[in-house]
């Protein structure tokens, strides 16, 4: 047998045993180029917009959600088979080279009643390549069948009902590649965010990663960072300050900490909101801003506690223009329970 | 391999129409993403309405150019997602040429994070009424190194018009800054020349400012010089809370808390209330929590300035003002001095311990005037014209 027939049986075997391999388990080289439609990734089985992981897929949770506009989101997690997530205290776990992370933006037709159906609106596709991770967004067809790659973003109408009842219409705002980095990024480099241990721990969902061999060096329970579920704070104005304190911060760190980080974009403000800070001062509490413009809405500082209409912090998340609101990206709307929950919170201090 | 997906993927976007971006936007802003080392991105002539901001980032090498600064003109006026009109990150050698932005809802032009970046024939502006909805800031580079801005023009930013932030090694040179709160600000920044620029009708001129509570704590080492910095008596319409909000209107140029900074060869006519001033964080009466912050200025020379005045009259909406006229009426002495100083570098007698020097040389109508603010009250004089400290040559 020559050299060259070698190859080639070599190969057919392998071709062979891949063509197997696909029929279950998405099978992608590290660093191809991202697909050109979402279905391309075989992350799900069925029906795409069912959502339904396919092998080496599976679903996660945050326990201090993004408010992007309304939308519900269903969050999921690729590995490569015969590899598994790192667990770190700080920051991102640690994911493997081919790793995805996908998280899937929908409106129910009707909030109220889940089963009348959903509007797919865009899926976000995080790839973990040899150097690093990479952005991609995939926007929904109207068919609702798939979702191609969109790089420059796009803007299209949504409308459902929303919990009360009300009719709610939006020009969706999907945000282009470079923009993905406007939130993802720690020190220039691009970072996925909510994907650490103090967003992941809840309801047992790291245990059960461990105990099912997806998660390595998960330390004891009691080690393991946990931030509050902000969204089971119902009525903030009657609940106790010390649970405000831990909604409202995990708020902040859910919706304002990917940038206002010492490493994130908005380094230039001083102004940083994770859960962990512990100085006032770069909390925003009497702070003066440093380049908010007219941001700052004619109030003196970041933060006055007891009075929550001088603050800026409020006045920003308030507001809807473009060139006020914060977050700066994601959000057209005004979120009103979030807001409820930091008026409650500098009133309390 | 990745060059040719791109451009397969180029084609698949221009060519689809199904979303509401302008194709010219889309275009642009795909172009943006795609750039490889080397690349210049060319942006028609024509008038084009944007609907949200354009980036770059991580790029090497790269050129965004228009067809001139009246040809090629991006509006913002619109603008429904994104706070800046043009963005750029993480990169490396950018530049920006040939083109107008105007209108946007934040910052006109934000860089941050660049290493060598350069603004050139930019006009970044706010049309109609300087007001306090404009933006922020017209050119922006923040967090960079090696910025040269030369020949843009920058008009109604509600804080400054070219405004240098936590960078080094920057020019900005043959620039025009109208109608800004600042006209040009060069803040918290080293190694930074300002020369043949005209700051006119803004409500301060030139500011060099360092300021508390930011990740670049210090900057210094700044020339202003050549420079005509004419009627800088516009209203101030600053947002409250920015620290802009507190320059009087008729500042000319402003020192504050910076050190080794030299003012010469300027021509500083007509603005009403302060030609030049050089004072300490305290004279914007906002609190200081930031500990490593060093709120004198220090190392300071002015020499060899023109300046004018005509019939002056200091504003009276702005305390510091207030407190001029209050003193001196419609003789306003030219250079101004706080006179609040580290009590370390000083001398028993006085006189400022060397490298803290405060010297004023020889000016074209170089009037002086210490205003001794931290003994400073409205019904007690203090206030003192004696020049014998500040006789120095730095």
């Amino acid at each position: 047998m020559t050299s060259g027939s070698g190859f080639r049986l070599v190969t057919a075997v392998f071709t062979v045993l891949s063509l197997i391999a696909g029929l279950s388990f998405s099978v992608r080289n590290t660093d191809d180029a991202p697909e050109l439609y979402l279905s391309g990734y075989r992350f799900f089985t069925g029906n795409l917009s069912d959502l339904t992981p396919a092998e080496g897929v599976f679903e996660y949770e945050v326990n201090a959600p993004l408010f992007t506009d309304y939308a519900e989101k269903k969050r999921f997690i690729y590995l490569p088979e015969g590899t598994l997530l790192t667990y770190t205290s700080q920051g991102a776990f640690e994911f493997p080279a081919g790793a995805a992370i996908i998280k899937n933006f929908f409106y129910f037709k009707d909030a109220g009643s889940p089963d009348k159906g959903k509007r797919m609106a865009e899926t976000r596709v995080l790839l973990k390549g040899s150097t690093g991770w990479k952005a991609f967004t995939y926007v929904w067809n109207e068919s609702q069948s798939d979702a191609n790659l969109e790089v420059a973003g796009a803007v299209f109408p949504v409308s459902w009902k929303n919990m009360d009842g009300k009719q709610m219409h939006l020009d969706y705002v999907v945000p282009n590649t470079n923009q993905c980095k406007g939130c993802h990024s720690f020190d220039g480099q691009f970072t996925p965010a909510g994907v650490n241990a103090a967003q992941l721990n809840r309801n047992n969902q790291l245990q059960r990663w461990a105990g099912s061999g997806r998660l390595a060096q998960l330390p004891e329970p009691s080690a393991i960072p946990a931030l509050f579920d902000y969204t089971t704070i119902d009525d903030p104005v009657r609940t106790d300050k010390t649970v405000l304190e831990k909604g409202a911060r995990a708020y902040l760190e859910g919706n304002c900490a990917h940038c206002h980080n010492p490493h994130g974009p908005a380094s230039t403000s001083g102004m940083f909101l994770e859960a962990t800070q512990t100085d006032p001062e770069r909390l925003g509490i009497m702070k003066p801003p440093v380049a908010a413009g007219r941001g700052s809405g004619d109030r003196k500082f970041g933060i006055v506690p007891g009075k929550p209409h001088e603050s800026i912090l409020l006045y920003r998340i308030e507001s809807t223009d473009p060139g006020i609101r914060m977050p700066e990206l994601g959000r057209q709307l005004v979120h009103n329970e979030g807001i409820a929950l930091i008026k409650a919170w500098i009133r309390s201090m | 391999m990745f060059r040719l997906f791109s451009a397969t993927l180029l084609l698949l976007l221009v060519f689809n129409p199904v979303f509401a971006q302008s194709d010219v936007e889309k275009r642009i802003q795909t172009q943006c993403i795609l750039a490889e080392e080397g690349d210049i991105i060319e942006i028609p002539a024509g008038n084009f309405s944007i609907s949200g901001t354009l980036s770059l980032d991580e790029k090497k090498n790269v050129t965004l150019r228009g067809a001139g600064q009246d040809k090629t003109i991006l509006s913002f006026k619109g603008q429904k997602q994104g706070a800046e009109g043009l963005k750029v990150t993480n990169s490396t050698n950018i530049v920006l040429e040939n083109f107008t932005m105007e209108d946007a809802k934040g910052d006109i032009i934000k860089t941050q994070n660049v290493n060598g970046i350069i603004f050139r024939d930019i006009t970044a502006r706010w049309t109609g009424k300087p007001d306090e909805s404009n933006g922020s800031y017209a050119l922006y580079p923040v967090q960079c190194q090696k910025v040269r801005i030369e020949r843009c023009t920058a008009i109604g930013a509600s804080d400054a018009g070219i405004y240098v932030g936590q960078s080094d090694s920057v020019w900005v040179t043959a620039c025009t800054a109208k109608n800004n709160v600042a006209g040009i600000e060069i803040e918290n920044t080293t190694n930074a020349w300002v020369w043949k620029n005209h700051a006119f009708e803004n409500t301060g001129g030139i500011l060099v400012f360092d300021l508390p509570d930011l990740p670049k704590k210090r900057g210094g080492h700044v020339k202003v010089y050549d420079n005509l910095v004419a009627r800088n008596n516009y209203r101030n319409f600053a947002p409250k809370g920015n620290i802009v909000g507190t320059v009087p209107a008729g500042t000319g140029v402003m020192v504050l808390a910076t050190n080794d900074v030299e003012v010469y060869n300027n021509k500083i006519w007509e603005n009403r209330t302060v030609s030049t001033g050089i004072v300490s964080y305290y004279i914007t009466e906002t609190p200081i929590n930031d500990q490593s912050y060093i709120p004198y200025p220090s190392g300071i020379s002015v020499h060899d300035n023109i300046f004018s005045g005509g019939r002056r009259m200091p504003t009276l909406k702005n305390r510091l003002g207030f407190i001029f006229w209050w003193k001196f009426g419609k003789k306003v002495p030219h250079i101004l001095y706080d006179g609040i100083s580290n009590p370390d570098w000083v001398n028993a007698d006085g006189s400022f311990k060397p490298s803290y020097q405060i010297c004023i040389g020889e000016n074209v109508n170089g009037t002086f005037a210490n205003l001794r603010a931290d003994k400073l009250s409205l019904t007690s004089d203090r206030i003192s014209r004696d020049q014998t400290h500040f006789n120095c040559k730095k």
